[in-house]
């Protein structure tokens, strides 16, 4: 709509109903050639419906979609020439060699890539000449890359694009796709890994239940989680924990009754608290204070999707008002009923997130729901 | 690195995409065995069984591989493109292929005529193959003046069955369904429409009518006439290839409103699963 004809691709409050269920919800968003773009939420956060309508697989039920200036849903070879697609959900036909299955979908395309190159450029050039039926998951996620790559798209599609792949594998997939950027290609992602996205995207969009509930640079989301987390479990029998939580200067999450506070004030807040569990001689069981990192921000945003923490400055916000909504309740000292309505997300969540910061993959317990919502949709479809 | 050009025409894409096909299908033993194999090994069988002796036939007094030649020609034709494209489209969606093809500037048309083709092309070799054996190992007639009827009688059943097995692939929504259903259709017929058993004129009426009204029967008589010793030149069996005709608009209908890209409920999330499940054994960890 408002049509910045430079934009590869253009997103304006696309939505897509899946029978009764609403898949995506409103989302718009642009993405420039030479940009990464991550959409980055758990499934059945609309990820995958919103780059299948992208890639024209889809039809959307409402809003306005532009791919290099053209309606997906209705594009023909000439669109599809200047695409490609790395899908988790596409294979390759077993019996082929790599080589064999590189030039087979090349020919298709006016601008084929050379066709050792590419398999150089994805490292599988001792497995040339091998069927693609004895390829381990990680070569074959790498086939998947070239064949994606093969025809010179302009803009790139990549569903988890790493999945299956060993740590130097991964670090050279991810300087590939820094390098499709840089040659002046749009690069959408999907990814449940945060330090990928982190490491890839020039802007991340995080998606719960159909909605952008945050959009920005890593560095911007990663500002809003504060410069320090401090978590505790609020005491029992607390009628109210409203003098506890009312005077701090940080950002409070609660789940059930354990608290997250997410602060530029580490020292102020931590003094609050622990001064007014000594006057009361009670211990603050679980008290911790470390560093936010992008997933404690990414955790607070998908917790809920009514529930963003801070849906103040970046464009394509969703929701607003949940937000006071959402935190008043703890301030007044009713701790959450909000997250009672979640248990499966705030059960598994913050296990992850201990047992490796850095990496965890964010399954967030419902698999499949996406997946089966979107087949269910696409029976008629062909 | 790139080589610029203008993009393969239609015709030429249809070309690799027929290539690509017979490719895979000769790297595919257990096709190959059912398709071009089964049957020969059929009428040897028989023959030997059956001692080549003559017997009265819907076709009149012949020996048995005169009756068993076309009849296994034509079950083997029909076998490679109604049950090989029902099970290869069907196992190409469920595998995401077709989805992946979807995503390419690759015309749908050419890919699934490749598919076709190449089908109706191994039909070809299976029913050239048989029938070279049954003349030159049995003495089966065959005439000159007839063989534009076989040709043509094999262009219209093979289209025929082609297009119930797209339209057999597009009802499938898994291999699992697949092979059975297509399994569970041609063997049957093959039974009741003069392939397998010579029944002649001693078939229960409900089994006549019932071969009748599907094309597997149609298909085995009209090419059998066109062999027979006893038909009449040119040897055209017309209303037999108005039904087979009549059969192949059905089945292009179907495929026309069912046939999809897109993989199933089913093979979706198990797909999606497994892979989830290796990463959950091997999690990736950057260094």
């Amino acid at each position: 709509m408002c049509a910045t004809v430079s934009a590869a691709v253009v997103v304006d409050r696309l939505v897509k109903d899946y029978g009764a269920a609403r898949a995506v919800d409103g989302v718009s968003f642009e993405v420039d050639r030479g940009e990464v773009f991550a959409l980055l939420g758990p499934n059945g956060a609309g990820k995958s419906s919103i780059v299948e309508i992208l890639e024209g697989h889809r039809e959307r039920t409402s809003g306005t979609v532009r791919v290099l200036d053209t309606d997906p849903a209705t594009a023909g070879s000439d669109f599809r020439e200047r695409i490609g697609i790395v899908l988790q959900s596409s294979g390759i036909d077993p019996e082929l060699t790599v080589r064999e299955a590189v030039d087979f979908y090349g020919a298709a395309y006016r601008r084929p890539a050379a066709t050792d190159e590419l398999i150089e450029l994805v490292e599988l050039q001792d497995k040339a000449d091998s069927r693609v039926s004895t390829l381990s998951g990680g070569q074959q996620r790498r086939i998947d890359l070239a064949l994606g790559l093969v025809g010179d798209p302009e803009v790139v599609f990549l569903d988890e694009p790493t999945t299956g792949f060993d740590p130097a594998a991964r670090r050279r997939g991810w300087e590939l796709v820094e390098r499709l950027a840089s040659q002046q290609r749009a690069v959408i992602l999907t990814t449940h890994y945060l330090d990928e996205a982190e490491a890839l995207a020039d802007r991340v969009a995080v998606l719960a239940k159909g909605r952008i509930v945050a959009e920005g640079t890593p560095a911007q989301l990663r500002a809003r989680a504060g410069s320090a987390l401090i978590s505790f479990v609020l005491p029992d029998h607390l009628d109210t924990a409203a003098d506890l939580l009312s005077p701090l200067k940080g950002e409070i999450v609660g789940r059930q009754r354990s608290v997250q506070i997410t602060t530029d004030a580490p020292t102020a807040d931590l003094a609050h608290l622990t001064g007014w569990a000594q006057q009361r001689g009670l211990e603050l069981e679980g008290l911790t204070v470390t560093k936010p990192s992008l997933e404690d921000v990414y955790l607070a945003l998908v917790a809920d999707d009514a529930d963003p923490l801070h849906p103040a400055d970046a464009p394509g916000q969703a929701v607003e008002a949940p937000d006071k909504a959402n935190n008043a309740p703890l301030r007044a000292g009713e701790p959450s009923v909000r997250a009672d309505e979640a248990p499966s997300q705030t059960g598994e969540a913050p296990e992850k997130a201990g047992e490796s910061p850095e990496q965890s993959a964010l399954d967030t317990g419902d698999e499949g729901d996406e997946d089966a919502d979107a087949e269910d949709g696409s029976d008629g479809a062909s | 690195m790139k080589r610029l050009r203008a993009r393969l025409t239609g015709l030429k894409q249809l070309w690799r995409c027929i290539g690509l096909q017979n490719r895979i299908f000769w790297r595919t033993p257990i096709a190959a065995f059912f398709t071009l194999v089964f049957p020969i090994l059929m009428l040897v069988l028989f023959t030997a069984i059956f001692g080549n002796d003559d017997f009265d036939s819907v076709y009149g007094r012949v020996t048995s591989s005169q009756f068993y030649t076309p009849g296994l020609a034509v079950y083997a034709a029909a076998s490679s493109t109604y049950t090989g494209i029902g099970i290869t489209l069907a196992s190409r969606r469920e595998l995401g292929i077709l989805k992946r093809v979807r995503g390419t500037p690759l015309p749908g048309w050419a890919y699934l005529g490749g598919v076709v083709i190449s089908a109706v092309w191994i039909a070809a070799v299976g029913v050239t193959a048989m029938v070279l054996l049954g003349v030159a190992a049995y003495g089966v007639n065959i005439e000159a003046a007839k063989i534009p009827a076989m040709i043509v009688t094999f262009a219209v059943g093979t289209a025929s069955f082609a297009a119930l097995g797209l339209a057999l692939s597009s009802l499938a929504r898994s291999v699992s369904m697949a092979v059975p259903a297509a399994n569970a259709t041609l063997l049957p017929l093959a039974f009741i429409s003069d392939i397998f058993v010579p029944f002649g004129s001693d078939i229960p009426l409900w089994l006549d009518v019932l071969g009748d009204i599907f094309p597997l029967k149609h298909f085995g008589r009209a090419f059998s006439e066109a062999m027979s010793p006893f038909s009449e030149a040119p040897a055209f069996e017309w209303h037999r290839l108005a039904i087979l005709l009549a059969w192949l608009v059905v089945g292009a209908l179907v495929a026309a409103r069912k046939f999809s890209w897109e993989p199933p409920v089913l093979a979706g999330r198990t797909g999606r699963r497994q892979r989830r499940s290796i990463r959950a054994a091997s999690p990736a960890v950057a260094d």
